[in-house]
């Protein structure tokens, strides 16, 4: 693993960014594929990386599924999405044969192509390294933390619904990221709110506020909220950009205004 | 396969596997004897153990879903409530979710502690045949977290199905971690001798969903567990001021009913999006004493009804 200890093929990425819950189906790989169709709009390449070896949701939410992953000399070829290169993907979705096919895997397997991921993924020259993650702090998340420690990663963003149930999981997700010296971003609040399509009447079906106060209590940062969108939903199940189909979505200004604080904080890093 | 220790040497066969202790990369390694013995091979003895400890529990129920926050705790919490208004009926709950465990917040029990007694680890009551176990019980703060790799949590679970003191129970239901992984693995392995009636799968409506939840299918089938049905979760939502439904989480695909058609399942199942679902698992309360008369309720419990048949049927 450390053959290569001036980075190898992450020595052109610039920043890295974790997506963290410890509770599933919150919107990480929503979060993650909506920053980085956000940074890409703000004229950035980025890349990302679906750890989420048992559930992985981020070639269907870029419209990427049927993609074949080639090897070259320096490793794995990454699946762009555009012609112009500027999103480039890995996920173990392009290494099966069919897509139903299940990842009946135990931690020690799970551990080794996590391995290879971080080091035999041929980038290139990334601004902005994504790694969406399965819920919780176990093999998947030591792993990805021990691999990428010598590149430094910028940090990570904790994802939450406003109710208690998944607060008090992200909740042992910072404990996570204090034990492994992961610093922390921040939190982003998702599905905060309902508009109703009919009345506009706002219901907030998963409660409010959760994510926010938890940001306060511990400390880091809040990032904002985003509002639950059946736009938003639609143009992930189809793999379109939000932000082209459907700029007057009520999630686009929460999506662009949390990138514009990660840009800002990874400015003065570089 | 499955079973390379966490200090294994590179390219181990695996402690289980016909090469163990045989192969070119177990020279050297200190384990190298007792692999060879076969010792390692034989079925791990916990299971018989946990045959005879699970010979008091009428049925056992899984609930799973590939797809994490689909409501996997929900429902299970409120399947032990549904089943347990029977008083005649014992009900256990066991939370299997080792990194992210729900249930003591949805059952109302947090910071509750299990304690111990000559018979093994006494689970904690909501009712009087109602006992939940979780790892939520064992950690002495909330912000506790368990960074755990498999072999620990598969220990956990094995502890959780062997020294749990269920007593003599109608229902056990095991609520999972999204996945297909350890702990999945795990407890259908350690319940194999002691058989599992089903698998209850949770989903919601929208494609990136049932992606997830067809691998679990796949998963069951992999490992011959028996499949109840398919309950879809957050279907619809009916606002509270105009009353008019909406698609949150469109069913792009068809959705669970043709998912279950597709792949011969039956669907038990629609349960619509209801916020006063969430506010009474985020309180610990039931919401079949909450919102009796919500929609959500009510296919609640024509899905239990359901479960109840099949499970009354097979015996």
């Amino acid at each position: 693993m450390e053959q290569t200890q001036d980075g190898g093929n992450l020595s052109g990425v610039h920043h890295i960014i974790l997506v963290l819950s410890g509770k599933g189906g919150v919107g990480k790989s929503t979060i993650s594929t909506e920053i980085a169709l956000a940074l890409r709009h703000a004229g950035k390449k980025v890349g990302i990386l679906d750890v989420d070896l048992c559930g992985p949701s981020i070639p269907r939410m870029l419209n990427a599924q049927s993609k074949d992953v080639h090897q070259c000399d320096s490793g794995w070829v990454p699946v762009y999405v555009d012609q112009e290169k500027s999103i480039s993907l890995m996920s173990i979705g392009f290494l099966l044969e069919k897509p139903d096919d299940a990842v009946v895997w135990r931690g020690p397997k799970k551990n080794a192509l996590i391995k290879q991921f971080v080091s035999d993924v041929a980038w290139g020259d990334l601004d902005f390294l994504i790694i969406d993650t399965p819920p919780g702090t176990s093999d998947e998340h030591i792993s990805t933390v021990d691999a990428l420690r010598p590149f430094n990663p910028m940090g990570a963003l904790l994802v939450t619904t406003p109710q208690a149930v998944s607060v008090g999981d992200v909740r042992r997700e910072l404990t996570f990221c204090k034990k492994t010296g992961l610093r922390v971003i921040g939190i982003v609040e998702n599905m905060s709110g309902y508009v109703c399509p009919h009345c506009t009447e706002c219901t907030n079906i998963f409660s409010k506020g959760g994510g926010e106060e938890l940001a306060r209590l511990s400390g880091v940062p809040f990032l904002g909220c985003v509002p639950l969108d059946p736009l938003l939903s639609q143009s992930l199940e189809q793999g379109k950009d939000l932000m082209q189909e459907f700029p007057n979505s009520a999630a686009y200004p929460a999506i662009s205004s949390i990138t514009r604080q990660i840009l800002d904080m990874a400015s003065p890093q570089s | 396969m499955a079973d390379i220790p966490e200090n294994a040497p590179q390219h181990c066969p695996g402690t289980g596997s016909t090469e163990a202790g045989k192969s070119s990369a177990c020279q050297g390694c200190p384990n190298q004897s007792i692999c060879a013995s076969a010792a390692t091979s034989a079925p791990d003895p916990a299971i018989e153990e946990i045959k005879e400890k699970m010979s008091l529990v009428k049925h056992k129920i899984l609930v799973l879903s590939g797809k994490g926050g689909v409501g996997k705790s929900t429902f299970s919490a409120h399947l032990a409530h549904g089943l347990a208004q029977d008083e005649g009926k014992e009900v256990a709950l066991l939370d299997v979710d080792i990194c992210g465990p729900s249930i003591p917040r949805m059952m109302g029990l947090e910071g509750e502690q299990v304690h111990q007694s000559g018979s093994g680890w006494s689970p904690v009551y909501v009712e009087d045949n109602l006992a939940v176990m979780s790892v939520g019980f064992l950690l002495s703060s909330p912000d506790d977290a368990v960074i755990w790799r498999g072999p620990k949590k598969n220990g956990m679970i094995k502890q959780f199905l062997r020294d749990v003191d269920w007593g003599e129970v109608d229902y056990l239901i095991v609520d999972t971690p999204p996945g297909t992984s350890d702990e999945h693995l795990s407890v259908v392995q350690y319940l194999s001798a002691a058989g599992i009636d089903g698998a209850v799968i949770v989903t919601t409506p929208q494609e990136v969903s049932l992606q997830d939840v067809r691998k679990e299918i796949n998963f069951c089938r992999k490992v011959k567990l028996p499949i109840i049905g398919v309950v879809e979760n957050m279907s619809g939502f009916i606002c509270p001021k105009c009353e008019n439904e909406s698609q949150i989480f469109p069913p792009t695909t068809g959705g669970a009913e043709k998912m279950c058609t597709d792949l011969n399942v039956s669907l038990l199942g629609k349960v619509p999006l209801d916020p006063n679902i969430g506010k009474s698992c985020d309180t610990g309360k039931s919401f079949f004493t909450e919102i009796p008369d919500s929609p959500a309720t009510l296919s609640y419990r024509i899905i239990i009804q359901r479960i109840q048949d099949y499970c009354e049927k097979k015996k």
